[in-house]
Protein backbone atom coordinates (compact mmCIF):
# COMPACT_ATOMS: atom_id res chain seq x y z
CA UNK A 1 0.00 0.00 0.00
CA UNK A 2 1.48 3.29 -1.03
CA UNK A 3 2.83 6.04 2.13
CA UNK A 4 0.58 8.91 3.15
CA UNK A 5 3.66 10.72 2.42
CA UNK A 6 7.72 10.20 1.42
CA UNK A 7 9.75 13.21 2.82
CA UNK A 8 12.76 12.54 0.52
CA UNK A 9 15.49 14.17 2.77
CA UNK A 10 16.35 13.16 6.41
CA UNK A 11 18.05 16.83 7.57
CA UNK A 12 16.51 19.46 9.20
CA UNK A 13 14.24 20.05 7.30
CA UNK A 14 13.12 17.14 6.23
CA UNK A 15 13.01 16.40 9.95
CA UNK A 16 10.66 19.83 10.29
CA UNK A 17 8.64 18.83 7.79
CA UNK A 18 8.28 15.27 8.41
CA UNK A 19 7.01 15.61 12.61
CA UNK A 20 4.90 18.68 11.37
CA UNK A 21 3.25 16.03 8.73
CA UNK A 22 2.62 13.71 11.71
CA UNK A 23 1.38 15.96 14.01
CA UNK A 24 -1.25 16.41 11.36
CA UNK A 25 -2.23 12.53 11.23
CA UNK A 26 -0.22 12.02 7.61
CA UNK A 27 1.08 8.73 7.68
CA UNK A 28 4.54 10.02 6.94
CA UNK A 29 7.98 8.37 5.92
CA UNK A 30 11.64 10.19 5.77
CA UNK A 31 13.71 8.37 3.33
CA UNK A 32 17.48 9.73 4.31
CA UNK A 33 20.53 9.15 1.96
CA UNK A 34 23.01 8.44 4.71
CA UNK A 35 25.91 10.14 6.36
CA UNK A 36 27.66 10.19 2.88
CA UNK A 37 24.99 12.42 1.56
CA UNK A 38 26.19 16.49 1.22
CA UNK A 39 24.55 17.37 4.01
CA UNK A 40 23.85 21.13 4.39
CA UNK A 41 22.70 19.96 7.92
CA UNK A 42 26.18 19.53 8.37
CA UNK A 43 26.98 23.16 7.84
CA UNK A 44 24.13 24.85 10.52
CA UNK A 45 25.31 27.45 12.69
CA UNK A 46 22.75 27.23 15.14
CA UNK A 47 21.52 30.48 14.81
CA UNK A 48 18.06 31.50 14.83
CA UNK A 49 18.57 34.42 13.11
CA UNK A 50 16.78 37.85 11.42
CA UNK A 51 19.12 40.95 11.00
CA UNK A 52 19.80 41.73 7.78
CA UNK A 53 18.02 39.09 6.22
CA UNK A 54 15.30 40.07 3.00
CA UNK A 55 17.27 43.50 1.81
CA UNK A 56 15.75 43.04 -1.71
CA UNK A 57 12.82 40.75 -0.10
CA UNK A 58 10.85 42.33 2.71
CA UNK A 59 8.71 39.43 2.23
CA UNK A 60 11.60 37.20 3.44
CA UNK A 61 12.89 39.11 6.26
CA UNK A 62 9.20 39.02 7.85
CA UNK A 63 9.13 35.39 7.51
CA UNK A 64 12.05 35.11 9.25
CA UNK A 65 11.15 37.66 11.95
CA UNK A 66 7.98 35.37 12.30
CA UNK A 67 9.86 32.05 12.50
CA UNK A 68 11.90 33.67 14.73
CA UNK A 69 8.58 34.48 17.09
CA UNK A 70 6.97 31.20 16.84
CA UNK A 71 10.15 29.37 17.79
CA UNK A 72 9.41 28.83 21.58
CA UNK A 73 6.45 27.38 20.77
CA UNK A 74 8.37 24.89 18.29
CA UNK A 75 11.03 24.25 21.92
CA UNK A 76 7.92 24.30 24.12
CA UNK A 77 6.80 20.99 21.90
CA UNK A 78 10.07 19.47 21.59
CA UNK A 79 10.46 19.64 25.16
CA UNK A 80 6.74 18.63 25.87
CA UNK A 81 7.14 15.55 23.69
CA UNK A 82 10.75 14.02 23.96
CA UNK A 83 12.04 15.81 27.01
CA UNK A 84 14.66 17.21 25.35
CA UNK A 85 15.56 21.17 25.61
CA UNK A 86 17.16 22.26 22.45
CA UNK A 87 18.78 25.29 24.73
CA UNK A 88 16.68 27.81 22.49
CA UNK A 89 17.89 31.25 23.62
CA UNK A 90 16.78 34.84 22.11
CA UNK A 91 18.64 37.38 23.79
CA UNK A 92 18.98 38.88 20.76
CA UNK A 93 21.82 39.06 18.52
CA UNK A 94 24.88 41.91 17.63
CA UNK A 95 26.40 41.85 14.02
CA UNK A 96 30.27 43.58 14.40
CA UNK A 97 31.88 45.92 12.18
CA UNK A 98 35.30 47.00 12.29
CA UNK A 99 35.04 50.03 10.08
CA UNK A 100 33.03 53.16 10.54
CA UNK A 101 32.34 52.57 7.04
CA UNK A 102 31.13 49.39 7.45
CA UNK A 103 28.93 50.44 10.31
CA UNK A 104 27.52 53.34 8.26
CA UNK A 105 26.64 50.77 5.27
CA UNK A 106 25.09 48.22 8.36
CA UNK A 107 22.45 51.48 9.32
CA UNK A 108 21.70 52.23 5.95
CA UNK A 109 20.53 48.73 4.68
CA UNK A 110 18.81 47.86 8.56
CA UNK A 111 16.91 51.06 8.33
CA UNK A 112 15.76 50.16 4.49
CA UNK A 113 14.62 46.31 5.76
CA UNK A 114 13.17 48.14 8.68
CA UNK A 115 11.28 50.73 6.59
CA UNK A 116 10.02 47.69 4.51
CA UNK A 117 8.89 45.29 6.68
CA UNK A 118 5.58 46.33 8.11
CA UNK A 119 4.62 45.13 11.63
CA UNK A 120 7.73 46.23 13.24
CA UNK A 121 11.45 45.68 12.85
CA UNK A 122 13.13 46.65 15.98
CA UNK A 123 17.29 47.01 15.49
CA UNK A 124 19.63 49.73 17.58
CA UNK A 125 23.07 50.52 15.85
CA UNK A 126 25.57 50.78 18.82
CA UNK A 127 28.57 52.84 18.88
CA UNK A 128 31.81 51.52 20.25
CA UNK A 129 31.08 53.25 23.30
CA UNK A 130 27.86 51.65 23.86
CA UNK A 131 29.25 48.34 22.32
CA UNK A 132 31.54 48.44 25.64
CA UNK A 133 29.15 48.85 28.20
CA UNK A 134 27.00 45.86 26.84
CA UNK A 135 30.20 43.57 25.61
CA UNK A 136 32.89 44.50 28.12
CA UNK A 137 35.30 41.58 26.58
CA UNK A 138 34.84 43.60 22.82
CA UNK A 139 38.07 43.95 20.95
CA UNK A 140 39.63 47.36 20.16
CA UNK A 141 38.96 47.18 16.77
CA UNK A 142 35.88 46.97 16.74
CA UNK A 143 34.00 49.94 15.75
CA UNK A 144 30.45 49.22 16.60
CA UNK A 145 27.66 46.91 15.72
CA UNK A 146 24.08 46.60 14.86
CA UNK A 147 22.05 45.08 17.19
CA UNK A 148 18.47 43.27 17.06
CA UNK A 149 16.05 41.83 20.02
CA UNK A 150 14.81 38.93 17.29
CA UNK A 151 18.05 37.04 17.01
CA UNK A 152 18.91 34.11 18.84
CA UNK A 153 20.63 30.71 18.80
CA UNK A 154 19.56 26.80 19.49
CA UNK A 155 21.62 23.62 20.12
CA UNK A 156 21.22 22.28 16.77
CA UNK A 157 22.23 18.84 17.85
CA UNK A 158 19.87 18.31 20.30
CA UNK A 159 17.31 20.20 17.49
CA UNK A 160 18.02 17.49 15.28
CA UNK A 161 17.44 14.17 18.11
CA UNK A 162 14.39 16.08 19.21
CA UNK A 163 12.87 16.58 15.76
CA UNK A 164 13.95 12.74 14.97
CA UNK A 165 12.51 11.02 18.26
CA UNK A 166 9.79 13.27 17.94
CA UNK A 167 8.63 12.47 14.64
CA UNK A 168 9.12 9.05 15.66
CA UNK A 169 6.77 9.23 18.46
CA UNK A 170 4.41 9.72 16.40
CA UNK A 171 4.73 7.40 13.67
CA UNK A 172 7.17 9.09 11.06
CA UNK A 173 9.38 5.80 10.03
CA UNK A 174 12.83 7.09 8.65
CA UNK A 175 14.30 5.08 6.37
CA UNK A 176 18.52 5.48 6.13
CA UNK A 177 20.66 4.85 3.61
CA UNK A 178 17.89 5.15 1.18
CA UNK A 179 19.02 7.59 -2.14
CA UNK A 180 16.27 8.18 -4.21
CA UNK A 181 17.37 8.26 -7.63
CA UNK A 182 14.20 8.88 -10.23
CA UNK A 183 10.42 9.69 -9.50
CA UNK A 184 8.11 9.30 -11.75
CA UNK A 185 3.53 9.96 -11.04
CA UNK A 186 0.90 8.26 -12.38
CA UNK A 187 -2.84 7.77 -11.30
CA UNK A 188 -2.27 10.20 -8.27
CA UNK A 189 0.54 7.70 -6.77
CA UNK A 190 4.38 8.90 -6.90
CA UNK A 191 6.81 6.07 -7.58
CA UNK A 192 10.23 6.89 -6.10
CA UNK A 193 13.15 4.63 -7.64
CA UNK A 194 14.87 4.21 -4.49
CA UNK A 195 18.38 2.10 -3.35
CA UNK A 196 16.11 0.09 -1.56
CA UNK A 197 14.04 -0.69 -4.47
CA UNK A 198 10.54 1.14 -5.50
CA UNK A 199 8.64 2.98 -2.91
CA UNK A 200 4.78 4.73 -3.62
CA UNK A 201 3.09 7.43 -2.12
CA UNK A 202 0.16 9.97 -2.17
CA UNK A 203 2.03 12.98 -1.50
CA UNK A 204 5.99 13.73 -1.75
CA UNK A 205 8.14 16.47 -0.28
CA UNK A 206 11.36 17.18 -1.87
CA UNK A 207 13.36 18.23 1.50
CA UNK A 208 16.83 16.73 -0.33
CA UNK A 209 18.61 19.81 -0.38
CA UNK A 210 21.42 20.09 -3.48
CA UNK A 211 19.36 17.02 -4.41
CA UNK A 212 16.64 19.24 -5.21
CA UNK A 213 18.10 20.37 -7.99
CA UNK A 214 17.18 17.20 -10.37
CA UNK A 215 14.74 15.57 -8.25
CA UNK A 216 12.83 18.70 -8.67
CA UNK A 217 12.30 18.68 -12.53
CA UNK A 218 11.01 14.95 -12.63
CA UNK A 219 7.54 16.27 -11.00
CA UNK A 220 7.16 19.58 -12.99
CA UNK A 221 9.01 21.94 -9.84
CA UNK A 222 11.81 23.85 -10.13
CA UNK A 223 14.53 24.48 -7.51
CA UNK A 224 17.56 25.33 -9.30
CA UNK A 225 19.66 25.02 -6.29
CA UNK A 226 23.64 25.24 -5.94
CA UNK A 227 26.29 24.86 -3.10
CA UNK A 228 27.76 27.18 -1.34
CA UNK A 229 30.55 25.78 1.00
CA UNK A 230 30.77 27.58 4.32
CA UNK A 231 33.69 26.33 7.09
CA UNK A 232 33.33 25.62 10.88
CA UNK A 233 35.42 26.12 13.79
CA UNK A 234 34.65 24.67 17.15
CA UNK A 235 37.13 25.55 19.85
CA UNK A 236 37.22 23.59 23.56
CA UNK A 237 34.10 24.44 26.00
CA UNK A 238 34.83 27.13 28.31
CA UNK A 239 33.13 29.08 30.96
CA UNK A 240 30.39 31.17 29.72
CA UNK A 241 31.66 34.53 28.52
CA UNK A 242 29.67 35.48 25.56
CA UNK A 243 25.41 35.78 26.49
CA UNK A 244 24.26 36.85 23.27
CA UNK A 245 25.07 35.20 19.23
CA UNK A 246 26.43 37.26 16.98
CA UNK A 247 26.74 36.45 13.01
CA UNK A 248 30.61 35.41 13.16
CA UNK A 249 30.84 33.73 15.96
CA UNK A 250 29.18 31.78 19.45
CA UNK A 251 29.10 30.18 22.22
CA UNK A 252 26.76 27.41 22.79
CA UNK A 253 24.91 26.18 25.79
CA UNK A 254 27.41 23.78 26.44
CA UNK A 255 30.33 25.79 26.81
CA UNK A 256 32.57 25.46 23.07
CA UNK A 257 32.59 28.29 20.34
CA UNK A 258 31.36 28.11 17.11
CA UNK A 259 33.06 30.25 14.52
CA UNK A 260 32.05 30.40 11.24
CA UNK A 261 30.21 32.76 8.21
CA UNK A 262 32.36 31.90 5.68
CA UNK A 263 30.66 31.43 2.14
CA UNK A 264 32.74 30.05 -0.93
CA UNK A 265 31.67 29.34 -4.31
CA UNK A 266 34.01 26.01 -4.89
CA UNK A 267 31.21 23.68 -6.57
CA UNK A 268 30.99 20.24 -4.82
CA UNK A 269 34.14 20.34 -2.33
CA UNK A 270 33.62 19.74 1.45
CA UNK A 271 37.16 20.71 2.42
CA UNK A 272 38.60 23.28 4.30
CA UNK A 273 41.05 25.47 3.69
CA UNK A 274 44.24 27.15 6.31
CA UNK A 275 43.63 29.97 4.59
CA UNK A 276 39.99 30.74 5.19
CA UNK A 277 40.33 29.28 8.36
CA UNK A 278 43.08 31.55 9.60
CA UNK A 279 40.78 34.45 7.91
CA UNK A 280 37.94 33.07 10.62
CA UNK A 281 40.06 32.54 13.41
CA UNK A 282 42.27 35.60 13.31
CA UNK A 283 38.56 37.60 12.97
CA UNK A 284 37.20 35.85 16.27
CA UNK A 285 40.52 36.68 17.86
CA UNK A 286 39.65 40.67 16.84
CA UNK A 287 36.38 40.31 18.31
CA UNK A 288 37.28 39.03 21.39
CA UNK A 289 41.00 39.25 22.22
CA UNK A 290 40.23 36.71 25.16
CA UNK A 291 39.90 34.22 23.02
CA UNK A 292 43.49 34.56 21.44
CA UNK A 293 44.78 31.12 23.89
CA UNK A 294 41.91 29.09 23.34
CA UNK A 295 42.32 25.40 21.71
CA UNK A 296 40.43 25.03 18.53
CA UNK A 297 39.19 21.00 18.84
CA UNK A 298 37.16 20.83 15.04
CA UNK A 299 37.39 22.14 11.78
CA UNK A 300 35.27 21.14 8.82
CA UNK A 301 33.33 22.20 5.81
CA UNK A 302 29.80 21.62 4.81
CA UNK A 303 27.84 22.45 1.69
CA UNK A 304 25.18 24.93 2.12
CA UNK A 305 22.13 25.27 -0.57
CA UNK A 306 21.61 28.37 -2.51
CA UNK A 307 18.21 29.04 -4.71
CA UNK A 308 19.61 31.90 -7.39
CA UNK A 309 18.35 35.01 -5.01
CA UNK A 310 19.07 33.32 -1.94
CA UNK A 311 15.81 32.86 -1.00
CA UNK A 312 13.87 30.16 0.16
CA UNK A 313 11.39 27.92 -2.12
CA UNK A 314 7.93 25.94 -1.52
CA UNK A 315 5.66 25.22 -4.09
CA UNK A 316 3.07 22.65 -4.58
CA UNK A 317 3.33 21.11 -8.75
CA UNK A 318 0.62 21.99 -10.81
CA UNK A 319 1.16 19.13 -12.72
CA UNK A 320 2.08 16.28 -10.51
CA UNK A 321 -0.47 17.51 -7.24
CA UNK A 322 0.61 16.21 -4.38
CA UNK A 323 4.51 17.17 -4.52
CA UNK A 324 5.65 19.90 -2.93
CA UNK A 325 9.24 20.89 -2.72
CA UNK A 326 10.73 22.50 0.07
CA UNK A 327 14.71 24.32 0.16
CA UNK A 328 16.08 26.92 1.76
CA UNK A 329 19.14 28.31 3.43
CA UNK A 330 18.43 28.80 6.78
CA UNK A 331 16.87 25.28 7.76
CA UNK A 332 17.39 25.79 11.89
CA UNK A 333 15.77 30.10 11.90
CA UNK A 334 12.85 28.50 9.68
CA UNK A 335 12.30 25.41 11.57
CA UNK A 336 8.94 26.46 13.92
CA UNK A 337 7.34 27.59 10.33
CA UNK A 338 8.16 24.52 8.83
CA UNK A 339 6.62 22.14 10.97
CA UNK A 340 4.16 24.13 12.08
CA UNK A 341 3.23 26.24 9.51
CA UNK A 342 4.48 25.02 6.08
CA UNK A 343 4.17 21.01 6.87
CA UNK A 344 0.06 21.61 7.97
CA UNK A 345 0.06 23.21 4.53
CA UNK A 346 1.21 20.48 2.69
CA UNK A 347 -0.63 18.14 4.55
CA UNK A 348 -3.49 19.79 3.34
CA UNK A 349 -4.58 22.58 4.37
CA UNK A 350 -4.70 26.63 3.80
CA UNK A 351 -1.22 27.78 2.54
CA UNK A 352 0.30 29.73 5.40
CA UNK A 353 0.21 33.81 4.64
CA UNK A 354 2.95 35.12 3.26
CA UNK A 355 4.53 32.32 2.18
CA UNK A 356 3.21 32.73 -1.95
CA UNK A 357 5.74 34.61 -2.88
CA UNK A 358 7.96 31.95 -2.23
CA UNK A 359 7.28 29.79 -5.33
CA UNK A 360 9.55 29.72 -8.68
CA UNK A 361 7.64 31.57 -10.50
CA UNK A 362 9.96 34.56 -9.24
CA UNK A 363 13.28 32.31 -10.80
CA UNK A 364 11.45 32.56 -14.50
CA UNK A 365 12.89 36.51 -14.42
CA UNK A 366 16.41 37.03 -15.75
CA UNK A 367 18.70 36.18 -13.18
CA UNK A 368 19.56 38.45 -10.22
CA UNK A 369 22.56 38.38 -8.34
CA UNK A 370 22.45 36.44 -5.22
CA UNK A 371 20.81 38.84 -2.65
CA UNK A 372 21.11 37.16 0.59
CA UNK A 373 23.81 38.83 3.04
CA UNK A 374 24.54 37.83 6.43
CA UNK B 1 54.46 8.91 46.82
CA UNK B 2 53.09 6.54 45.19
CA UNK B 3 49.40 4.92 44.76
CA UNK B 4 48.63 1.62 43.39
CA UNK B 5 48.09 1.31 39.92
CA UNK B 6 46.19 -0.65 37.42
CA UNK B 7 48.95 -0.26 34.66
CA UNK B 8 52.48 -1.82 34.81
CA UNK B 9 55.82 -0.34 33.05
CA UNK B 10 57.75 -3.33 30.92
CA UNK B 11 60.58 -2.44 30.72
CA UNK B 12 63.97 -4.66 31.26
CA UNK B 13 65.17 -1.82 33.69
CA UNK B 14 63.95 0.16 36.17
CA UNK B 15 62.68 3.62 34.57
CA UNK B 16 64.30 6.78 35.88
CA UNK B 17 61.34 8.55 37.34
CA UNK B 18 60.76 11.82 37.58
CA UNK B 19 58.91 14.08 40.37
CA UNK B 20 55.89 15.82 39.53
CA UNK B 21 53.03 17.46 41.84
CA UNK B 22 49.58 16.34 41.26
CA UNK B 23 46.58 18.01 42.86
CA UNK B 24 49.68 19.84 45.11
CA UNK B 25 50.59 16.02 46.20
CA UNK B 26 54.07 14.90 45.35
CA UNK B 27 54.23 11.88 42.97
CA UNK B 28 57.52 10.30 40.94
CA UNK B 29 56.55 9.48 37.79
CA UNK B 30 58.68 7.41 35.02
CA UNK B 31 60.65 9.95 32.57
CA UNK B 32 59.96 9.70 28.81
CA UNK B 33 56.93 9.01 28.44
CA UNK B 34 53.44 11.26 28.09
CA UNK B 35 51.62 12.90 31.08
CA UNK B 36 49.09 10.50 30.25
CA UNK B 37 51.25 7.89 30.93
CA UNK B 38 53.14 8.89 33.61
CA UNK B 39 50.04 9.46 35.48
CA UNK B 40 48.11 6.40 35.00
CA UNK B 41 51.56 4.60 36.22
CA UNK B 42 51.56 6.05 39.07
CA UNK B 43 48.13 5.08 39.95
CA UNK B 44 46.19 8.28 38.99
CA UNK B 45 42.38 7.63 37.53
CA UNK B 46 40.89 10.98 37.83
CA UNK B 47 42.19 13.21 34.86
CA UNK B 48 39.52 15.61 34.50
CA UNK B 49 35.56 16.50 35.28
CA UNK B 50 33.13 16.85 32.20
CA UNK B 51 31.71 20.35 31.59
CA UNK B 52 28.38 19.36 31.31
CA UNK B 53 27.77 16.87 33.96
CA UNK B 54 30.90 16.97 36.15
CA UNK B 55 31.67 13.47 35.34
CA UNK B 56 34.97 12.41 36.10
CA UNK B 57 37.22 10.48 33.20
CA UNK B 58 40.44 9.25 32.19
CA UNK B 59 42.17 8.55 29.25
CA UNK B 60 40.63 6.65 26.60
CA UNK B 61 42.77 6.63 23.28
CA UNK B 62 45.91 7.67 24.29
CA UNK B 63 46.42 9.26 20.42
CA UNK B 64 45.42 12.79 20.76
CA UNK B 65 41.50 12.35 19.33
CA UNK B 66 39.42 11.72 22.86
CA UNK B 67 40.23 14.60 24.86
CA UNK B 68 39.29 12.53 27.74
CA UNK B 69 42.85 13.14 29.15
CA UNK B 70 42.38 16.93 29.92
CA UNK B 71 44.59 18.14 32.72
CA UNK B 72 45.98 21.55 33.70
CA UNK B 73 50.51 21.90 33.51
CA UNK B 74 51.49 25.11 34.63
CA UNK B 75 48.81 26.91 34.67
CA UNK B 76 47.79 26.25 31.45
CA UNK B 77 44.41 24.39 31.15
CA UNK B 78 42.60 22.19 28.87
CA UNK B 79 46.23 20.16 27.61
CA UNK B 80 45.81 17.02 26.44
CA UNK B 81 47.85 15.06 28.49
CA UNK B 82 48.57 11.78 26.23
CA UNK B 83 50.21 14.34 23.62
CA UNK B 84 52.63 16.38 26.38
CA UNK B 85 55.73 14.58 26.91
CA UNK B 86 56.52 14.71 31.34
CA UNK B 87 59.34 16.96 32.49
CA UNK B 88 60.51 16.81 35.76
CA UNK B 89 58.89 19.45 38.57
CA UNK B 90 55.26 19.84 36.25
CA UNK B 91 52.52 21.25 38.30
CA UNK B 92 49.46 19.23 37.08
CA UNK B 93 46.19 19.58 37.98
CA UNK B 94 42.60 17.89 37.37
CA UNK B 95 40.98 20.13 35.01
CA UNK B 96 37.78 20.56 36.45
CA UNK B 97 34.82 21.80 34.13
CA UNK B 98 34.79 24.17 31.66
CA UNK B 99 38.12 26.37 31.42
CA UNK B 100 38.07 29.24 32.24
CA UNK B 101 38.94 32.89 30.05
CA UNK B 102 41.67 35.44 31.10
CA UNK B 103 39.69 38.74 31.28
CA UNK B 104 36.50 36.38 31.04
CA UNK B 105 34.31 35.11 34.02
Amino acid sequence: MPAGCIVVGGGILGASIAWGLARQGVDTTVLDEGDNALRATRGNFGLVWVQNKGISMPQYAAWSRDAAALWPQLSGHLLQETGIDVSLQQPGGFYFSFSDEDVEARRASMQAIADKVPGGYPFEMLDRQELRQRLPQIGPEVAGASFTPMDGHVNPLKLYRALDEAGRKLGVRTVRETKVSAISFKDGIFELASSQGPLRSHKIVLAAGLGNRDLATQVGLHAPVVPTRGQVIVTERMRPFLPYPTNKLRQTDEGSVQIGDSVEDVGFDEGTTTEVLQFMARRAVRTFPLLRDVNIVRAWGALRVMTPDGFPIYEESASCPGAFVATCHSGVTLAALHALRVAPWMAGGPPPGGIEVFNSARLAAPARAAMYVN
Amino acid sequence: MTLTSRFTVISDTAPALVPVTFEGRPLDVPAGTSVAAALLSAGVEQFRTTPVSGASRAPFCMMGVCFDCLVEIDGVPNRQSCMVPVRPAMVIRIQRGARTLEGGS
